[in-house]
């Protein structure tokens, strides 16, 4: 392992296969009476969260709580617009008060690689602007892997905003690695031209992918890019790209449907859909806490020169 | 590098009998009685010893396997994060007599790690201590209920237990550290 | 420095005059006195530059000096001294400065500043457009009647062909040379490197080699339009090369040059988010590169110009969206063409100081620079060590350290520049 968890790139394909059979033991210890272990006693996991994301900023103190870590949530909800403190003196801070770990969501692309020129401890990409959100892209890997059993020759696809969407770039890279076999979906203009180049199959038509995949992966529609005129409107990308009661129709039998949440139910998935069993989002959410306990415990976990002999 | 061999296969058959039969004296039956192995090698050893249980008693007693691996005590004095093996505990431990199984008692770091781990599942009325090895050179004030072979051994030696299940043969051997 | 000093045995290239060859070279009150295999050195203090390279003093068209308005970054004194250090005794001050140089006052400001402290020839750009706004044109003329010669809205592309049209049209009058920053705004915006498959893998937003061609085009078309004097900046794609290639053979009035950062990286080298590789126009492919390098080693492309961007500490040290575009390259421009281009046999030596020092002399009007190295004229002259290793890392001179160059090693270091005749750097130093 690495000593950060920058880009899902940086992880080798057996790598993967550790980070979720570990965190298959954690899932273990999320069904136990006391669902907390002291494996990372006296370290200090930082939550550095210059974005609002409440979902991704709870899991990740859980899944440090549930390891004894103290934990700190620094959220600056500030836009790069109202500026405060730099990002390069908040690092110095932090480094200061002794942080093993830093987990980084950050509006602006390669943040977290900024972050570790300024500190000691490994440093967690929890999202950064519209390049990675590997934790994300592993807990998927996870739901996937428990609910089909393997990556090799699984067909994915994930629809939607690729352009913008740092999930599509993380599961993107992981699924290819693992040897699945990965079709980006959407309109043109949000799909990347040299999007082949990383592996993966392109397709403007949903309706023409739905019948021969085993997995369809929805991205969050962001209506704030709507401004850029990347499609005409968001109703008519519902009606093109959205996945309709009718299109469930179209998938094969036992294929799963995902989404990183928060949904936008009836733009990119219509409401019914989302509660339909095939749909996985709630195991998602569960296997994210897992995961990142997983993350953390091999990251934290070692550290030091000279592994001690016990008995 | 020296190796002698501490057991043989017929001598850690015997051992595990013995101990199954104290542990049935001791506790008066199987009776609430549950066994707990510590993984890797104590999980192998804690099915044997049911086993033994069953073919005198007639009872067989639930079996569990445990990983230490987040309750160690070395945190930041290790290069990497320890292997992680499954926990398997899918029985209620409450009010039991749980025995915990280990292959090697050494400086009872481990035991005490899986204390800790044992009660985040419940409250035991009594937790037991079962080893087929007992190398000396504790560090904690622990000692073992059920003990198969107590064996002298230098601190810079290792005791290494073999067994069919993991290792293809059943044997124990005291190792110069290379 | 005696009133004769004479520089011995070195490696003489100006291309001006077509002269290569070991000579001496003898300089007495601030000219040339005598060049030669068999000049007279009697009475002379002797410099010993076997092994060496003398050079006509090298030539940049494209500074940003950063005073008035951010001399925390940068003021002409410490742009002027990196600048010597460099091999430069001419600088082009570009007029993106707060207040920009849109009138007369701001480059009298500039020049006087220059006057007082500089360690080489500091010549002001003037705005084509009032404020860089892209509006109402600047004061061209006043501005050339008081000598200025280039004229620039760079950091920004003048955004309509009107604009441009009636600025080209205007400058004729003086024989001004209109300097364009050839980026489309709107197919640039939010842009933070160049778009190709590393912006979408690094999830930075894009300026497409097209922002830069679509605008090369235009401009090509108005100076063909206009008969007016265009100069291309900084070329970064492999499109607009062949676009100025064809417009020269057109016998359209136009220059180009093009900065050693471009010569020498690619996109690829922001994998990191390095901002330091942070430039405008961004770094692009290895093909876009092998266009430039082959187009300025035949002349399409005439000077390689520094585009010396500095920065202060903490604006460059910041989020990669954030942290504003620009490398220093005063410094590192010389070893970085030396060391990319020469040394691989890309272009001969005589083209690279034609690139650094003659042609953009002649663009710039700096009569003075830029050789030809003959008795009379100004002795303004670079002498280094062509195999001189070295790496670069702070400190430097500029009173900044975003170089795109940080950490590399290079070879071919300056050891003395000659600005009419005062040693400005002696020994590889700054003489003050």
């Amino acid at each position: 392992m690495n000593k950060h968890l920058l880009s899902i790139n940086d992880v080798s394909a057996e790598d993967i296969v550790r980070i979720l059979d570990v965190a298959e033991s954690f899932r273990e210890v999320g069904t136990r009476v006391i669902k907390k272990v002291p494996a990372l006693r006296g370290r200090t996991v930082v939550n550095l969260f210059y974005e609002n994301s409440t979902r991704t900023r709870i899991s990740f103190e859980l899944a440090a709580k549930r390891l004894s870590a103290d934990v700190i949530n620094f959220t600056t909800s500030g836009t790069s617009v109202a500026k405060g403190e730099s990002l390069k003196d908040t690092a110095l801070t932090l480094q200061a008060m002794g942080a093993d770990a830093i987990v980084i969501r950050h509006s602006s692309s390669g943040s977290p690689y900024t972050l570790t020129r300024w500190v000691r401890g490994s440093v967690l990409n929890a999202g950064d602007g519209t390049h990675e959100h590997p934790t994300q892209a592993l807990l998927d890997l996870y739901t996937i892997r428990e609910k089909l059993g393997r990556f090799e020759g699984l067909r994915v696809a994930i629809c939607g905003d690729v352009l913008h969407s740092r999930v599509a770039r993380s599961l993107s890279f992981a699924l290819v690695k693992m040897g699945a076999d990965v079709t980006l979906v959407g309109p043109p203009t949000l799909i990347p031209p040299d999007a082949p180049a990383w592996g993966v199959h392109v397709s403007f038509d949903i309706d023409e992918v739905l019948p021969k995949i085993d997995v369809c992966y929805l991205l969050r529609v962001q209506r704030e890019r709507q401004r850029q005129q990347y499609v005409p409107s968001v109703r008519e990308y519902a009606r093109l790209f959205g996945l309709t009661r009718e299109r469930v129709g179209l998938l094969p039998e036992g294929a799963l449907i995902m989404h990183p949440g928060p949904m936008n139910r009836g733009v990119e998935i219509d409401s019914d859909v989302a509660d339909l069993p095939q749909a996985v989002m709630e195991e998602q959410v569960t296997n994210g806490i897992a995961i990142r306990m997983s993350l953390l415990y091999l990251l934290l976990g070692g550290g030091s020169e000279g592994a001690v002999a016990d008995g | 590098m020296g190796s002698v061999r501490l057991l043989d296969g017929a001598e850690i058959r015997r051992a595990v009998t013995r101990i199954a039969h104290e542990i049935l004296e001791r506790n008066k039956g199987a009776q609430s009685l549950v066994l707990v192995g510590i993984a890797a090698r104590g999980d192998d050893l804690a099915r044997r010893l049911a086993e033994e249980i069953e073919r005198i008693e007639g009872a067989r007693v639930p079996v569990g396997a445990l990983d230490i691996t987040f309750y160690r005590d070395d945190i930041g004095m290790r290069a990497e994060a320890p292997e992680v093996h499954e926990t398997r505990i899918d029985f209620d431990i409450n009010g039991k007599t749980v025995v915990l199984v280990d292959d090697v008692l050494f400086s009872g770091r481990t035991i005490r790690a899986a204390m800790d781990a044992l009660v985040d599942f419940g409250r035991p009325a009594a937790i037991q201590l079962a080893v087929l090895v007992d190398r000396g050179h504790r560090e904690l004030p622990i000692r073992a209920d059920f003990v198969g072979k107590n064996a002298p051994t230098r601190k810079d030696e290792d005791v290494r237990v073999a067994l069919i299940e993991t290792d293809g043969e059943d044997a124990v051997y005291v190792e110069e550290r290379p | 420095m005696a009133e004769r000093t004479a520089f011995i045995g070195a490696r003489v290239v100006d291309p001006a005059s077509g002269r290569d060859e070991v000579a001496n070279v003898l300089v007495e009150g601030g000219a040339v006195a005598a060049v030669g295999p068999d000049a007279s050195l009697r009475g002379a203090s002797l410099v010993d530059c076997h092994g060496l390279v003398l050079a006509p003093g090298l030539v940049d068209l494209h500074a940003h000096l950063r005073e008035p308005g951010r001399e925390d970054a940068e003021t002409v004194e410490t742009a002027s001294r990196a600048a010597a250090a460099g091999g430069f005794t001419a600088v082009a001050a570009m007029a993106n400065t707060d207040p920009v140089a849109d009138t007369p006052a701001v480059v009298e400001e500039v020049r006087s500043l220059a006057s007082r402290a500089a360690l080489c020839d500091v010549f002001p750009v003037g705005a084509i457009t009032k404020g860089l706004a892209g509006e109402e044109m600047a004061a061209i003329g006043e501005m050339a009647a008081i000598g200025v010669r280039l004229f620039s809205d760079d950091g920004r592309c003048v955004p309509t062909a009107r604009v441009l049209r009636n600025a080209l049209q205007y400058a004729k009058a003086f024989d001004a040379v209109i300097a364009e920053h050839c980026e489309d705004p709107s197919l640039a915006e939010g842009g933070q490197m160049h778009e190709g498959i590393h912006s979408y893998t690094l999830g930075l937003t894009g300026k497409p080699a097209e922002s830069e061609e679509i605008v090369v085009f235009r401009d090509l078309a108005l100076a063909r339009l206009t008969g007016g004097r265009l100069h291309l900046q900084h070329l970064s794609a492999g499109g607009s090369v062949e676009l100025l290639r064809r417009a020269r053979a057109a016998g359209v009035r136009v220059t180009a040059e093009v900065t050693p950062h471009h010569l020498v990286f690619v996109d690829e080298d922001l994998v990191t988010y390095d901002t330091n590789f942070k430039v405008n126009p961004p770094l692009r492919t290895p093909e876009d590169r092998e266009a430039l390098r082959a187009a300025l080693a035949d002349g399409t492309i005439d000077a390689v110009a520094t585009d010396h961007a500095p920065h202060a500490v903490e604006d460059k040290e910041a989020e990669f969206d954030q942290a504003p575009p620009g490398t220093i390259g005063l410094e590192t421009a010389l070893a970085a063409v030396l060391t990319h281009l020469v040394e691989p046999g890309l272009i001969p030596l005589p083209r690279a100081i034609e690139a650094l020092s003659t042609a953009p002399a002649r663009i710039l009007g700096a009569s003075g620079h830029g050789g030809p190295i003959e008795p009379g004229r100004p002795a303004n002259l670079v002498v280094f060590d062509p195999r001189a290793e070295w790496v670069v890392e702070p400190p430097f001179v500029s009173r900044s350290r975003n170089s795109a160059f940080l950490g590399k090693s290079l070879r071919g270091k300056v050891i003395h520049t000659v600005l009419r005749g005062e040693p400005v750097v002696g020994d590889g130093k700054p003489r003050r």
